[in-house]
């Protein structure tokens, strides 16, 4: 049987279907399809099977395996999964088996979830449409011709294959929302520090964050309120229990402001984006929330910002990856100095390099104050202008992308238009602020769209519940909205 | 070895001390020398990907009191990168503290009254340890090189004094001033041979009253000796190069302690850039200030203290050496309850520095009876010396007058003692006319023939002083 977590994790605590049978239907559909789509870097069957029928004894004798009873779960292929192959979808760490589990796996085990494998990804997490992978682009469910956006399009593309109800992805500058919302499902980047980043591989660490793909709002709440929480392994972890998201989904938006941000709805945007945007807002204003447009101004420098900042961070994090402990190493080199630079050429495609000469270069002796320096500035600009709208909203809307979903190689050959995918979605991360993408019927050529909810640090809940009524307007769309 | 006349040396330290905690620096790995290589490790102190730091309390603590110690000033901080490649380094980054240390602007007093500046002690963690097989043990002829990481991410905190160092010997009394610092506070046990106290020195000379001159920063000073033979050669072949005319080029120079030299470092082509940018993994670090008072509150006598109060109780100069000695040994104490105990100050001071083996231990009592024999002329300061070191055998309380006893030092009294000396005079009556009349080169006979008729028991300087008053009364 399919369907969504909770309904599957029902069934299987209530022993109306056993794990194993649930997890044997979602392998036989990754065996079917994942040929043509390639979600998954490593399919993890027989370990998934032993926690499947570790589910079903606790089961049968009695116990509660937890909240994910059963449930496949698809993990990002940058989270640390302990004997089991961590590759970031680069040749770079080739071979290398993390000897511990990310914290978010452990929470996931304990909560009764199968791990059912690793999906693909943008080399470390560096690109908006899995096209930067050392193993192949992902293609896009709804159009296999099609990207299905980045960096985690595996994660998105597995759960809207129906290979998995729940997927973990990570969130530099839009990396699970933006697929999220080019594959049609639901994706969330929580607050920075809701969520450990222990045992993820680190792109732009004061940036990144796991958060949950789902097909439903609920679904997404469930897998945040398992993966949350304080955890002591994490400096940056807040002090803060696990969310409580759930009991307060059905609360509705009556009295809710809901800002609709100036900067992210004109420009840039596709009419048919653009289009569904406004259609959003009038289903919360229809469901007794107040919409106004809401000015942030310096979100218009976040892409810049960004493009300093998180190829600083990455220049360092990346450092590691020098051939001298693990993963790749390039033969025949006759000093240290000439195997790290064969290593690491031979080792990283062409965006992790491009990004990697980008930080250096912002971090160096006499350019700093004028790029990483002047980045940090609009970062704080941006948390004090997302501040000021708070203060006159609850929650902040925008389209989560440009466009649906683009055709595969169609922005290759431009980083700069494949930057661009992330314009609506990086200013969250710079503000270390939660947001959603939530599906909102379609766009051009019938394809998914995603609007985005923003909301102040740790308002998760007022976030899910606004979600939860756009997710409910969105069953009620006229099917696709063609480009005027 | 002095500098020509006119030229003066300005030094500056660096002094890298491992912190004497239970675990590392940003992990629970043990802390610990001397471990099988690669044993003492986890994913966070080899840098595996994905994994994260967290701060150790007990290495911040120690910081602060290292910076409670010295007088510095005790900041909210926050960690930094430090990048550069290096197979030492797990990261191919360092963690340490760049533009907000958690300690700056102190001072150091030397026993000499002298003080030296202290611009800040910061934390870092500490790299692993390269070794080069297949060869010399030099990179230049090894075939491979082997990494050992259980170094990597002891945690370190580094003491940068300013050029207020004026010469090798003060750069000796500063390291081994901070090594008691160190070793009093419990912040390290400061051992040079085993790397937990590694001290680079910054050298440079200027003729006198001039601006400072380009400085070398010297390496590899593994002792107290060598850093003192190091900055003295170095100065010297910076003075010569001046006078020769030439320049002193800015660089790394590692000491040689065989051939007694420095020698040139890696050379350069570029300047360092170390693209430091603050740690994200890593929140500021906010001591609160209650925190902050009670390391202040808790920190041990230090040895400046302890010296000038053991110069008071035996009045002597804070500086003079049986006073300092005596500190860095940790005898002060014992010798103030000898003191109390009823000894006399300078006798006591002296057998305690100069007589006590190192980690003897003797209970104040003897050693304060001890004391009283010698100075109430029951025992000489030979007979002194040899009870001590029975007392100290025989486990370091027993009564020192019934060792003596034991020995045979029985009490000499005056009386029986110029009973002696008459008789030694009375029959050698040709040798003590020569001497009444002038000859001094037979009163060391004298003595001798009197230390035999008493078996070493009498005190020279006091058959000295009876021999010159019968000369007085045979010439008077």
């Amino acid at each position: 049987m399919t369907g969504t977590a909770l309904e599957l994790a029902a069934s299987i605590r209530e022993g109306r279907a056993t794990a194993r049978q649930v997890l044997e239907e979602h392998l036989a559909l990754i065996a079917t399809r994942d040929g043509e789509l390639h979600a998954f870097n490593e399919v993890m069957a027989e370990t998934a099977r032993a926690a499947a029928d570790r589910v079903d004894a606790a089961v049968g004798q009695g116990q509660d395996p937890g909240p994910l009873a059963g449930v496949p779960v698809a993990l990002k292929d940058n989270l640390c999964t302990r004997g089991v192959p961590t590759t970031c979808s680069s040749k770079i760490l080739a071979g290398w088996r993390p000897p511990y589990d990310a914290t978010v796996v452990t929470r996931l085990a304990a909560a009764g979830a199968l791990v059912v494998g690793k999906t693909n990804l943008d080399e470390f997490a560096m690109g908006s449409s899995t096209e930067n992978s050392a193993f192949g682009p992902t293609r896009n469910p709804h159009d296999p011709s099609r990207v299905p956006g980045g960096s985690s399009g595996g994660s998105a593309a597995a759960v809207a294959a129906g290979f998995a109800p729940l997927a973990l992805g990570s969130d530099t500058g839009g990396s699970i929302r933006q697929p999220a919302a080019l594959c049609g499902v639901v994706g969330v980047k929580p607050t920075y520090g809701a969520v450990s980043r222990y045992g993820l591989i680190a792109f732009a660490s004061s940036l990144d964050q796991i958060g949950p793909i789902a097909t439903s709002v609920d679904d997404a709440a469930l897998l945040l309120e398992v993966i949350g929480g304080h955890d002591p392994l994490d400096s940056t972890s807040l002090d803060q229990p696990p969310p409580d998201l759930r009991t307060q989904l059905d609360r509705g938006v009556v009295g809710l402001k809901v800002g609709l941000v100036t900067e992210l709805t004109g420009e840039g945007i596709a009419p048919d984006v653009a289009e569904r945007t406004r259609q959003a807002a009038a289903a919360l204003e229809a469901a007794g929330a107040t919409v106004r447009e809401v000015s942030v101004p310096s979100v218009t420098y976040g892409l810049s910002a960004y493009y300093l900042i998180a190829p600083a961070e990455a220049s360092s994090n990346l450092a590691r990856y020098d051939g001298v402990r693990y993963g790749l190493r390039a033969p025949g080199a006759e000093d240290i100095t000439e195997m790290y630079g064969a290593t690491r050429a031979a080792g990283f495609g062409p965006e992790v390099k491009r990004r990697i000469m980008l930080g250096t270069y912002a971090l160096s002796a006499g350019y700093y104050d004028a790029y990483y320096g002047k980045a940090q500035k609009v970062r704080t600009l941006i948390v004090r202008d997302f501040a000021a709208a708070y203060d006159q909203v609850d929650v902040l809307l925008s389209p989560t992308a440009p466009t649906v979903a683009f055709e595969l190689g169609a922005k290759t050959a431009d980083p700069m238009s494949m930057y661009m995918n992330d314009v609506c979605t990086i200013p969250s991360n710079l503000a270390g602020h939660p947001a959603i993408s939530v599906p909102f019927g379609t766009g051009s050529g019938g394809l998914p769209v995603g609007v985005q909810i923003m909301a102040p640090a740790l308002a998760e809940a007022t976030m899910f519940r606004a979600a939860a009524v756009v997710e409910a307007a969105a069953r009620d769309l006229a099917p696709a909205v063609e480009v005027a | 070895m002095a500098l020509p006349e006119g030229w003066e040396v300005v030094c500056g330290l660096e002094v890298h001390c491992e912190l004497g905690t239970r675990t590392k620096l940003f992990c629970s790995c043990p802390n610990e020398f001397g471990s099988e290589p690669n044993t003492n490790v986890c994913p966070v102190c080899l840098g595996l990907p994905g994994s994260l730091p967290v701060l150790n309390g007990q290495a911040v603590e120690l910081a602060m009191r290292i910076g409670a110690a010295l007088s510095c000033e005790v900041k909210p901080s926050i960690f930094a990168r430090k990048n550069y490649f290096y197979p030492d380094m797990p990261k191919d980054y360092q963690v340490s503290q760049y533009d907000q240390p958690i300690n700056v602007d102190g001072f150091l007093d030397l026993p000499d009254g002298s003080r030296v500046g202290i611009e800040r002690a910061h934390m870092e963690e500490d790299t692993g340890k390269s070794s080069h097989a297949g060869g010399t043990g030099r990179i230049s002829d090894s075939t491979h090189s082997l990494v050992d990481y259980n170094r990597a991410g002891v945690p370190l905190v580094e003491i940068v004094s300013r050029p207020d160092i004026g010469s090798a010997e003060q750069a000796r009394a500063y390291a081994a001033e901070l090594r008691s610092i160190l070793v009093a506070t419990g912040a390290s046990d400061g051992k040079m041979e085993e790397g937990s106290m590694r001290v680079d020195a910054n050298v440079s000379v200027r003729r006198t009253g001039e601006p400072l001159g380009t400085r070398c920063e010297i390496k590899n000073l593994n002792s107290l000796r060598s850093l003192v033979r190091g900055i003295e050669y170095e100065a010297s072949r910076q003075v010569e190069l001046l006078e020769a005319g030439n320049r002193v080029r800015q660089e790394t120079r590692h000491w040689d302690e065989g051939a007694g030299r420095t020698r040139t470092g890696r050379v350069k082509e570029e300047a360092d850039d170390y693209r430091y940018f603050p740690e994200p993994d890593l929140v500021p670090l906010q001591p609160n200030e209650g925190w902050v008072a009670a390391v202040r509150a808790a920190l041990p006598v230090l040895p400046a203290q302890r010296r000038a109060a053991l110069a008071a109780a035996v009045g002597l100069e804070p500086s003079t050496e049986l006073v300092v000695t005596a500190v860095e040994r940790g005898l002060d104490d014992f010798v103030r309850d000898a003191l109390a105990a009823g000894a006399e100050a300078r006798t006591a001071l002296n057998r305690a520095v100069n007589d006590l083996p190192a980690g003897a231990t003797v209970a104040v009592k003897p050693f304060a009876a001890l004391v009283g024999l010698e100075v109430g002329g029951a025992l000489t300061a030979t007979q002194a010396k040899k009870v001590l070191e029975v007392l100290v055998e025989r486990g370091g309380d027993a009564d020192p007058a019934a060792l003596a006893a034991e020995l045979g030092f029985e009490a000499l009294s005056a009386d029986a003692l110029a009973g002696i000396v008459d008789e030694v005079v009375a029959a050698h009556p040709t040798d003590w006319a020569s001497y009444v009349g002038g000859n001094d080169k037979v009163a060391g006979m004298f003595v001798g023939k009197v230390m035999k008729a008493t078996r070493g028991k009498a005190d020279g300087k006091a058959v000295t002083a009876l021999l010159q008053q019968r000369r007085g009364a045979a010439a008077g």
